[in-house]
């Protein structure tokens, strides 16, 4: 029928935006389609591999969730407490020792822990090294101006220079930063999640918001899925180039079209949940029974927190 | 915007879970009513669905991309105290699996992004779509509105929360012990890059959104309205009015501080910054000094009670104003398209 008049239509032969290469021959940006695919994926890849880790058998793997909370809880707010950068730094060791005997490959802990948060709070702490942003004893000068400059109505002082502050200041941030961090990781990645959830219950925090908390865990998978098929079944269809435009309202339309889909699937939910008995009070198996061994942790955090709290202040 | 932990000291973060309780009791009491009806799914899944939609980018003028936390959104569509059970629930996972926001800092980011945003958001929203048809445009910019508010308003507390701890965190020798930058710093820095970009971006999204809504799935926009009509007409007020009654009670907190707010100089202030008074600023600051001078009442002897007085006094006050004149522009616009 269509054999001899055919031919493919002009936008049709223009390359995709994700050819990676623009017309002119030079390297592009990603489409915004192909980057939320990316970061959707990336989110589910390491969740499933956060699990595989928390099922192995290691040291932090057998302490009782709930034990490990509290405990952690108690070196977060250590952590914060403390004014030295020697006993940051030496908390900060012995998480990745800790990393080390949960079997979880230092390498990796120490990876995902700088590769995110404390390099930025790095960047973010830059200027305060300076004494134009946070006055301070200057420790490198960097530059004489020999006499006050003032920018506006800001006077800059006489000199450019790195401060013994800034720079203590830097250190104790950064190092507080990733130690913080570092033990945040290690709970989610020693901690199967349905057992961090049953945990919460130590807290008095509400069945009802323990039932809500996995069930949203569980649908944020399910959504991770039906937005990577949105995304994907766009970035197929795709021939020619979308403009910045074109994409906002595709972007926008899909978020619309997944709360719709949202709110549809929690009516149907709630029908099931009905139909199964649920009366609006939540029953959860409770297999939770104290070993010595978490005992044993509980005592070690509460010395090693009274001791570094404590040293911290001999330090001064 | 979420915080992580280290960045502000055990101290703050600790007044700020405080903080919260009360709030998480009001929702979790409003939505045990919700819960009884058909909402712990909604409520759950309209939580994944603000933790999803957040992965997304948007493509923003100027060839980089942005991302929309939609807390105002949730809002419109859940309600605001459905929203804030649904935003803290996927802060809460946020944290505990996927390592955004600290956990220590959780009830700081809680009350940023999963309180104060969709709450200011939504009932900005409400007073900008008063008498507005469902489907009209003014439903779909005050969307737009509510959200740039709500996003600004987390984005100046988080900003102050950062900022306190550069002002009274530090050790004895004058090294910042948490983030470094100080009020004057952080908050001139947060709301540069909110007001004029990411609210923006937030605005924009939200707007769409709802107009895509409005196309495709009215009823979704319809069911919080609806169900908000059905209860008492001056209930609906009512958290609002506490919220601004706590705030009230905290504006004297400023008085603590003792530099003047940034960009707020007095004269005498600028001459000691400066060293002179520009010319034009002396000229004009003399020709209205207000009703009440520097919020203080007439004959305040300067006791430390009268200024906290005069400063509760000068909220109301200035709250009384505010309401009054949005209560006067709203009878003024909602006569031109009212419902049936």
């Amino acid at each position: 029928m269509a054999e001899a008049g055919l031919s493919i239509p002009e936008w049709m032969r223009k390359k995709p935006i994700d050819a990676g290469v623009s017309r002119n021959g030079r390297r592009r940006r990603t489409s915004v389609v192909e980057r939320t695919i990316s970061g959707l994926s990336e989110a589910l890849r390491s969740s499933i591999f956060s699990e595989r880790i928390a099922a192995r058998p290691g040291l932090l793997q057998r302490i009782d969730p709930r034990i490990k909370i509290l405990g952690f809880l108690t070196l977060l707010i250590a952590i914060g407490l403390i004014h030295s950068p020697f006993i940051l730094l030496g908390l900060y060791a012995g998480t990745v020792l800790l990393a080390a005997m949960s079997r979880i490959s230092p390498g990796y802990f120490v990876k995902r822990v700088w590769l995110f948060i404390p390099l930025f709070t790095g960047v973010i702490v830059l200027p305060s090294l300076f004494n134009i942003i946070r006055p301070g004893d200057p420790l490198v000068t960097l530059w004489d101006f020999g006499r006050d400059v003032h920018l506006g109505p800001w006077l800059l002082g006489d000199s450019l220079a790195v401060t013994r502050q800034g720079a203590t200041g830097a250190v104790i941030f950064v190092l507080r930063v990733a130690a913080s961090v570092s033990l945040a990781v290690l709970l989610t990645l020693s901690t199967r999640w349905p057992d961090l959830l049953k945990a919460l219950r130590v807290f008095h925090v509400p069945r009802v918001f323990v039932l809500i908390i996995s069930m949203t865990y569980r649908y944020i998978f399910l959504l991770l899925g039906l937005a990577t098929d949105m995304f994907t079944a766009r970035r197929s269809r795709l021939a020619g180039v979308s403009t910045p435009r074109e994409d906002r309202r595709f972007v926008t339309g899909s978020m619309g079209a997944l709360l719709g889909k949202s709110q549809a699937l929690g009516e149907e939910v709630y029908a099931a949940m009905v139909s199964r008995g649920y009366s609006g009070e939540p029953r959860t198996l409770n297999r939770f029974s104290l070993a010595g061994r978490d005992l044993v942790f509980a005592a070690c955090v509460a010395i090693l927190a009274v001791a570094v709290i404590g040293g911290d202040r001999i330090i001064g | 915007m979420h915080i992580p932990d280290g960045y502000i000291s055990p101290q703050t973060a600790g007044g700020l879970w405080a903080l919260m309780v009360p709030v998480w009791y009001t929702a979790g009491y409003k939505a045990k009513r919700l819960l009884k009806a058909r909402q712990a799914p909604l409520v759950a899944i309209g939580a994944a669905f603000t933790f999803v939609i957040m992965m997304f980018n948007i493509p923003v003028p100027g060839g980089t991309t942005g991302h929309a936390i939609g807390g105002t959104l949730v809002a419109v569509v859940l309600g605001p105290w459905t929203a804030v059970i649904a935003l803290t629930v996927a802060l809460v996972i946020q944290a505990l699996f996927f390592g955004d926001g600290g956990l220590l800092a959780l009830g700081a980011n809680c009350l940023n992004i999963g309180f104060a945003m969709p709450v200011a958001g939504y009932y900005v929203y409400r007073v900008f779509s008063l008498g507005a048809a469902p489907g009209s445009a003014r439903q779909w910019l005050a969307a737009g509105v509510g959200a740039y508010a709500g996003i600004n308003v987390a984005a100046f507390l988080t900003a102050v929360q950062i900022g306190i701890q550069g002002d009274f965190f530090q050790t004895a020798a004058g090294a910042a012990l948490y983030s470094p930058y100080g009020l004057s710093q952080a908050v001139p820095a947060m709301m540069a890059a909110h007001l004029t970009l990411v609210g923006f971006v937030e605005a924009a999204v939200t707007s769409l959104v709802v107009l895509y809504l409005q196309r495709t799935n009215p009823g979704l926009l319809l069911a919080a309205a609806e169900s908000k009509k059905a209860r008492a007409g001056g209930q609906r007020l009512k958290p609002l009015a506490i919220g601004l009654l706590l705030m009230i009670v905290f504006v004297p907190l400023g008085l603590l501080a003792s530099a003047p707010a940034w960009g707020e100089w007095g004269p005498e202030e600028i001459r000691e910054e400066l060293g002179f008074i520009p010319e034009g600023m002396e000229r004009f600051a003399g020709l209205w000094s207000g009703i009440l001078p520097d919020y203080a009442l007439p004959g305040d002897g300067g006791e430390p009670w009268a200024g906290v007085a005069a400063y509760v006094f000068s909220a109301i006050l200035g709250l009384g104003i505010v309401s009054l004149l949005t209560y006067v522009i709203v009878r003024l616009t909602a006569g031109k398209d009212v419902r049936k």
